[in-house]
């Protein structure tokens, strides 16, 4: 399945990038991190959550189907 | 489907004095209210370990931002009685003594817009996909986070 991976503040600065597509198998969120946090290790220990098509999730959470994941660090609205 | 009628609650920059008193303004037709509220969020220089922040830059996840603010908005209006209510949010740089948040809600008792207020503001604060990166005068920078 494609996913697409966006990135916000802290860590869109941790990768140096915003948004990449990637191609992965039915996972688990904390599966998916994990991958990411191999492929980006700045992002190790960063307090985060994760969103799949705008949803906060668990990592419990498995991702079957084509969506987009957002990695969402502390908010600071306001 | 609903997603397309969102409205958008992000503005560029600064929150101007003028379109805070224009949005008051605008209500004077609406005789049903006896009472506003409004929130006015402002940047602070905050000072930290000798460091003062001059700006707080804001970015969002957009589209999950607003889709949040309209199921507070939804909320809101199932838990009070409300005649209507607005919110804008700065995106990009807003320089510190500016206004970065503006939350406006009416009412025809003063009652309730005291308790929506606090009740809007503090669900953004919690909820909203927003970030803020904090600027130094030296162009050094950290991320907020609220509190």
């Amino acid at each position: 399945m494609q996913l697409t991976i966006k990135y916000f503040g802290m860590l869109a600065e941790a990768t140096s990038i915003t948004e990449e597509q990637l191609q992965i198998d039915n996972c688990s969120v904390s599966e998916l991190v994990e991958k990411l946090i191999h492929q980006y290790p700045a992002l190790d220990k960063k307090d985060f959550k994760v969103a799949v098509n705008q949803q906060l999730v668990n990592h419990n959470y498995i991702i079957n189907n084509k969506a987009e994941i957002a990695l969402l660090p502390p908010f600071a609205g306001g | 489907m609903e997603k397309k009628k969102l409205k958008n609650v992000f503005v560029q920059g600064a929150i101007s004095s003028e379109f805070i008193g224009t949005s008051i303004a605008k209500h004077q037709t609406k005789t049903s209210i006896g009472a506003h509220n409004i929130f006015l969020g402002q940047v602070r220089a905050d000072d930290i370990e000798g460091k003062i922040v001059t700006a707080i830059d804001y970015t969002a996840y957009e589209e999950m931002a607003n889709q949040k603010f309209h199921e507070i908005r939804e909320a809101t209006f199932e838990k009070f009685d409300l005649t209507c209510m607005h919110i804008y949010h700065s995106l990009g740089k807003v320089n510190i003594g500016e206004i970065c948040l503006f939350v406006f809600v009416s009412s025809p008792r003063r009652k309730v817009v005291f308790e929506a207020l606090e009740y809007v503001v503090e669900a953004i604060k919690a909820e909203v996909p927003v970030f803020g990166k904090e600027i130094f005068e030296d162009q050094t920078h950290q991320w907020k986070q609220n509190s």
